[in-house]
Order: structure tokens, then C-alpha cells, then sequence
């Protein structure tokens, strides 16, 4: 691998039906990174099954309960690594009882891959899947017209399906679409090329996946960086050291910068920017940095250096797209602690502006119970304010997350609108 | 623009040190769980880098079966002292001697399962609310689905079908008295990942992972090394062959590979060829399919 080799994220959505874990099983096997001792137990099992050949979806089994019952549940990541590039699937359940888990495995990626069955064509399911895309702002959609030997590799029947989910897509935000036809049985344009489809002009989704620019993911306009802890050495060298420990979310800090710390509003310059390996003249998103001012200044866990004519809102209401995670529902007007950047403060769900059906994307508005898997446009309030930018602009300071605190449990996500 | 970008291992690096932060940050009596393979050792190292110019601000915890190579403790205690920081040992053998757990018996027997209750007592008794581990996602398909901050209710154990959602970089560490968590900052490295970057930061490993002369035993389809807690079968012999070592458990079940990789670059090249995963050597996973699963719900690492 050569060293200015990116990562990238991409999620999965499908069921088994849709032959989602076949075309992973088949990312794996084609590109090498599958182990001789996983294929030996994968050959094992599927002559158990009594399947011929290798059952390339079994690469993708989980837990004992999602082995027993041939599901996936939770989110799944698995990794290869080619000369290009180095990959994370997040490997997440297709049906709408799982849109929870969507919603996770979308919130990291760089790529969403929309698998389409070619013989049926764009579905309720399908829509929901770009929708969660779209909501989550996944950069990148890849639309895998899977099962094309199915349908004779018929160049209309592609050309049908790509015509449907335009149709769809054009309602929904999102900007780089990516239509490949492929057999991942078979192998048709998941690593290699397919012979069948000559028809087809594009690249197949292997090479589609290592050449596609990520570099622009990631706001490189607005500074922001969140406190996370402050590193006081006290020892010999550093007695008066002092700097603030953060990952850069967004945009670039560069040594000398006229800086504003959020919320307090003290101006500042930056002083240094530390790692162990020594000083550096810039620091950009996502390095994970020591930053030091010219002034002594209080700031603590949760507060935000910003760059001083580029700052976020403080906001005290916020109307927030969320996803609620959790099997308890909502309770009106219930307090819940809200976590965004580093930043934690008690917040109450003051109103459920509307909520969507997922599968016909229209809007509810009489509807204000919030249960699992329910994704709505709701009103909060905080007590204290947050730094927050829009998610469009901003996916590390425009999202928050609720937890209950009577469970502890992670119970919403939510994207600031 | 187009500079402003991280390559992979810049990317984990400074994901891992985040993660390392963020327990910190969220925790009272944090720990870093150091066995001295190459995955804590790496966690260690990362612990450094995150913290600098202050020290790592908490202890490193040794969960100590008894059975170790010896060369794994040296490294152990010299690395101690060039952090300076603490070093809490959970003694396997104490529990065995308290009464709390009972060896297993027979030719395969180890002590791997009996460090879960050691490891359980030493959080308790040490008021640990976060145990930092080495796991990675790529090992074990249990460990596929684990979480960068993984949820341990009060028996200690992991219930991976009700797992707290992670989102974005936001985590939730929140728990309850006598709860507690495991962190994982590595949880998105792969072995090939782990070579490559304590190849490029040049990080001290111990020996016994570069290709040396050693007595070992062919069984189970590995090289075991011989050593005093090893019963010799009748037809098994003991013979002298140049291995390295591709993980670090216990000398009891820790099957080496021979090699002539002495160096870092011919470790590193020589996983980028392997074709079997590293467990496949360790017979504590060989046990059954969902051996790794099992031990890891009542509370393994």
C-alpha cells in the first residue's frame, strides 16, 4: 500500500434476498481478503446446507442467534484493503425494523450502496434506503442493479430501473448518483468487468469504490474544534503547559490564527499546535491535536475553538431531524441529556413538527408519539446553548445524540436542520 | 485543497487517539488492559501520543494467568518504567488459590477461561469503570459487532443484542454504580493495518515476535512451545525450529509459525502474504463456533 492511501466508508443496506451479503462475500473473495481458514469453515457449512459451491453470503454471519436465524441484526463491520485503498463496510439489515441500524451504519459513511433486485426493480424498500441516505447525507450512492443474469443482462430492464430511481431521487438531496449492473453471484462488475454487459460503459464497483473523490467529504471551510480534555503536564519542561486536546471536526487551524472560544467569547491566537511527534504549522479535520494559546484563558470539556470570523451559531432551540433508536417511546415533554461535539446539556423535546412515513415519505402531521425506528422533525430545547452549524454543512457539529437518563441508553440521533 | 487529507493510518491514528480521549474525558478510574502483545502494546502507544506532553493518566492492567512467556514479562515491566506509570497485575493463580475458580484439567487444558474472573475481581476491586482493550473487529465475528464503547452490566457481562447505537464521533459512557465499560480505540485496525503502522513508528515489540531458534511441539496443527506447564503425549516429541509467534496468549496455547522474518519489514511483508487469520493458531477460539462469543458475553476481553 503506498502511504497517501485514503480509507473509505461505505454502508450496506439489504436484506438477504436482495443479495446483499452475496455481493460482499464476493468484494472479499475477489479481492483476496479472504482467509484460507474462513473459506475451509464457509466450504464446511455450506456443504452442511447442501448448497453447491461456495455460499459466498456466509462470509457475513454473525452472531449465533443471526446464524440460527439467517438475519443480520446489528450492524456488521468488516474491512479489506486493496493497493488503492483501504475499506470499512458497515454491514447493516435491510427491513424496516432496522432502520435504527441504517441510520448507525450511515452516519460514518462516505458511500451508501443501494442494492436493487433487476427483476424487481425499484420498491418501497429501495426508496427507503436513498431516503436515509439523503437524510443522513452520505456523500456518495452507488446503485447496484443486482441479479442482471436474472434478467438476461438486458440493457433495458437497466436502463428502466435507473429511469425509476431518478424519479425518486430527484426529490431527495443528494448530488452524486451512480448507477452499475452487476451479477455479484457471478461476479458480473463487482471486482472484474463483466463480459455479459458489453452494453455497459462504466466501471465496475470495485474500481468505482477506489478511484471516486473523497477528499471534498469533509468541510475544509469552517474551523471548528470541540475541547475534549485539557493536558496539564505538570513536569519538568511543561510546568506551565496547558493545551487544549481535540479533534478537528471541520476546516483548517493554523499556527497564529485569530481565534474566538465558544461560548465564553474570549479572543485568542494559536500559540502551537502539538503532537508527540513534534510541533505543526496546521492542523486539519480529522487530526487529533493539542492545541496552545497566546492567553491564559478558561476553557474547559465541551467548549469550541472556532476560528474568530467563521463561528457557529449558539442556539438554545434547535429543530432537529431524529431518528429514535429506542424501545421505550418518547415521553411528552420528558427531559433527556443531549450530547453534541464534547458538549453534554438537559434538553426537552418541546414538539414533533412532523413525522415521516419511511416507506411513502410523506409527512405526518397529527401523529406526535415517537417510537422505534420513527424519523421526525422536532423542536428542541436546551438549557444552556449549543455551537451547532446545519448537518448539510457540518455532520460532526450538526449532530447530536439523546440518552435517557434513567436508562443510560443512547435513545435518538438527530441532524440539525 | 487536495493535501488536506489523512491516509488510512493517519486516519485510525488520530481515531484511536480521539477514542482514547474521549474514555478519559467521560471516565473516573479508567484502565489500559496490557498483555503484552503487540494490539496493547499499540493501545499503549497511541495512549502516549494522545496525552502528550502530559503522561498516560492512568494505570496499565495485567491480567497475569501464570502461564506467560517469560520474555513478555520483561517487556512488560520495562515498559512500565519508561512510562512511568502504574501497573495493577490480577493474579489467575490467587483466584485459584482463593478458591474462586478451579483449573481445568487434562492434556488441552488452559487458564484462558479462568482470566475472566480474575479480570471481573481485578475491576471490581480496583473501582475500574473502564477497561481499555487491544480488540479489534477484523479478528472474530463477535468482535465484528462490537462497540468502540461497549456496555458491561453489573455481572460484568456483554449482552450484544442490546447494544447502545454509535453515531457518528458522538459516545455515551454514562453507566451506573458497579457497571462498567470496555473501550476499544482499535476497533477499526486490521492486523495488516497493525503491522504497517508499528513498522512506520518503529514501536519496540518483544522478541518472540520475530522469527527465533525454540523448543516446540507439533500439535493441533502448530508449533507449541515447550516449556514447564507443558505435559508431554507419548508420541510427541520435542524439537528446536526457527518460529515466530503470530499473537500472544498464554505459552500454553500460543502455536508459532516457522519463519525467517527477524525483521519488521519481513513481518510485515510476510502477513501481507499469510492466508490463514492470526487466531487460527489459537486453540482458546478452536473450540467451538461461538467460542469467542460465549467467553465474551460472561465478560473476556
Amino acid at each position: 500500500m503506498l502511504d497517501n492511501n485514503q480509507l473509505l466508508r461505505f454502508t450496506t443496506a439489504g436484506s438477504v434476498d436482495d443479495g446483499k451479503s452475496t455481493l460482499i462475500g464476493r468484494l472479499l473473495y475477489d479481492s483476496k481478503s479472504i482467509f484460507e481458514d474462513q473459506l475451509q469453515a464457509i466450504e464446511k457449512t455450506s456443504k452442511k446446507k447442501g448448497h453447491d459451491g461456495v455460499d459466498l453470503a456466509l462470509f457475513t454471519d454473525g452472531l449465533r442467534d443471526e446464524r440460527e436465524q439467517g438475519i443480520t441484526i446489528d450492524v456488521a463491520y468488516r474491512y479489506f484493503t486493496t493497493p488503492k485503498r483501504k475499506f470499512i463496510i458497515a454491514d447493516t439489515p435491510g427491513h424496516i425494523q432496522y432502520t435504527r441500524n441504517m441510520v448507525t451504519g450511515a452516519s460514518t459513511a462516505n458511500v451508501a450502496t443501494i442494492l436493487i433486485d433487476a427483476r424487481h426493480g425499484v420498491i418501497e424498500q429501495t426508496k427507503r434506503h436513498a431516503f436515509i441516505a439523503s437524510l443522513l447525507q452520505i456523500p456518495h450512492i452507488i446503485v447496484c442493479i443486482n441479479k442482471m443474469d436474472l434478467v438476461d443482462y438486458s440493457e433495458e430492464v437497466y436502463n428502466n430501473i435507473v429511469r425509476q430511481f431518478e424519479d425518486i431521487s430527484s426529490k431527495m438531496l443528494v448530488t452524486d448518483v451512480r448507477f452499475i449492473p452487476m451479477s455479484a453471484l457471478n461476479g458480473d462488475n463487482v471486482v472484474n468487468k463483466s463480459e455479459n454487459m458489453p452494453w455497459y460503459q462504466g466501471a465496475p464497483m470495485l474500481h468505482t469504490l477506489e478511484t471516486m473523490h473523497i477528499s471534498s467529504d469533509i468541510n475544509k471551510v469552517d474551523a471548528r474544534f470541540p475541547v475534549q480534555t485539557v493536558l496539564r503536564p505538570q513536569r519538568e519542561g511543561f510546568i506551565d503547559y496547558r493545551g487544549y486536546a481535540g479533534r478537528v471536526a471541520s476546516g483548517i487551524f493554523r499556527k497564529g490564527d485569530e481565534i474566538t472560544v465558544m461560548p465564553s467569547g474570549f479572543t485568542s491566537k494559536i500559540k502551537t499546535i502539538d503532537t508527540l511527534k513534534g510541533e505543526l504549522e496546521e492542523a486539519y479535520a480529522p487530526m487529533s491535536v493539542s492545541i496552545t494559546l497566546e492567553d491564559d484563558i478558561d476553557i474547559s470539556r465541551g467548549d469550541m475553538i472556532v476560528r474568530s470570523n467563521n463561528k457557529p451559531e449558539a442556539l438554545q432551540d434547535i429543530e432537529v431531524m431524529l431518528c429514535w433508536l429506542n424501545n421505550n417511546p418518547a415521553k411528552p415533554r420528558a427531559k433527556y441529556t443531549i450530547k453534541h461535539t464534547s458538549n453534554e446539556q438537559k434538553a426537552m423535546i418541546k414538539e414533533v413538527v412532523y413525522k415521516y412515513n419511511i416507506n411513502t415519505l410523506d409527512r405526518i402531521h397529527d401523529d406526535n408519539e415517537l417510537n422505534m425506528n420513527d424519523i421526525c422533525k422536532v423542536k428542541i430545547r436546551t438549557t444552556k446553548p449549543l455551537m451547532v452549524d446545519s448537518y448539510r454543512e457540518n455532520r460532526t457539529t450538526g449532530s447530536i445524540i439523546l440518552v435517557d437518563d434513567s436508562t443510560n441508553e443512547t435513545v435518538a440521533a438527530g441532524m440539525i436542520v | 485543497m487536495s493535501k488536506y487529507y489523512l491516509n488510512y493510518l493517519d486516519e485510525l491514528e488520530s481515531e484511536a487517539i480521539f477514542i482514547l480521549r474521549e474514555v478519559w474525558a467521560q471516565f473516573q478510574n479508567p484502565v489500559i488492559l496490557f498483555s503484552g502483545g503487540k494490539d496493547s502494546i499499540l493501545v499503549t502507544h497511541l495512549a502516549k501520543k494522545a496525552f502528550y506532553p502530559a503522561k498516560i493518566p492512568f494505570p496499565l492492567m495485567h491480567v497475569d494467568t501464570g502461564h506467560n512467556f517469560p520474555e513478555t514479562i520483561q517487556f512488560r515491566d520495562n515498559i512500565i518504567k519508561e512510562l512511568g506509570v502504574n501497573l495493577i497485575v490480577g493474579s489467575v493463580q490467587e483466584s485459584i488459590n482463593d478458591g474462586r475458580v478451579a483449573e481445568e484439567k487434562g492434556k488441552n487444558a488452559t487458564r484462558n477461561a479462568l482470566q475472566i474472573t480474575t479480570l471481573l475481581d481485578a475491576i471490581e476491586a480496583n473501582k475500574v469503570d473502564c477497561a481499555i482493550g487491544g480488540g479489534r473487529r477484523d479478528e472474530e465475528k463477535a468482535r465484528a459487532k462490537e462497540r468502540f464503547f461497549s456496555h458491561r452490566d453489573d455481572f460484568g457481562q456483554w449482552d450484544p443484542k442490546n447494544q447502545r447505537p454509535e453515531l457518528w464521533n458522538i459516545f455515551n459512557g454514562k453507566h451506573f454504580q458497579g457497571e462498567h465499560f470496555r473501550a476499544f480505540p482499535i476497533s477499526n485496525w486490521t492486523e495488516m493495518d497493525v503491522w504497517n503502522y508499528i513498522k512506520r513508528e518503529n514501536i519496540a515489540i518483544p522478541s518472540l515476535y520475530f522469527a527465533h531458534e525454540r523448543e516446540v511441539v507439533w500439535r493441533q496443527d502448530t508449533w507449541i512451545p515447550n516449556s514447564e506447564f507443558l505435559i508431554l503425549e507419548d508420541h510427541e516429541e520435542v524439537v528446536v525450529k526457527k518460529i515466530r509467534f503470530r499473537t500472544l496468549g498464554d505459552i500454553t496455547i500460543t502455536g508459532g509459525d516457522e519463519s525467517e522474518a527477524d525483521t519488521l519489514e519481513k513481518i510485515a511483508a510476510e502477513v501481507a502474504g499469510m492466508r490463514n487469520t492470526e487466531r487460527g493458531n489459537r486453540s482458546d477460539d478452536k473450540r467451538s463456533e461461538s467460542a469467542m462469543e460465549d467467553r465474551k458475553r460472561q465478560g473476556y476481553f
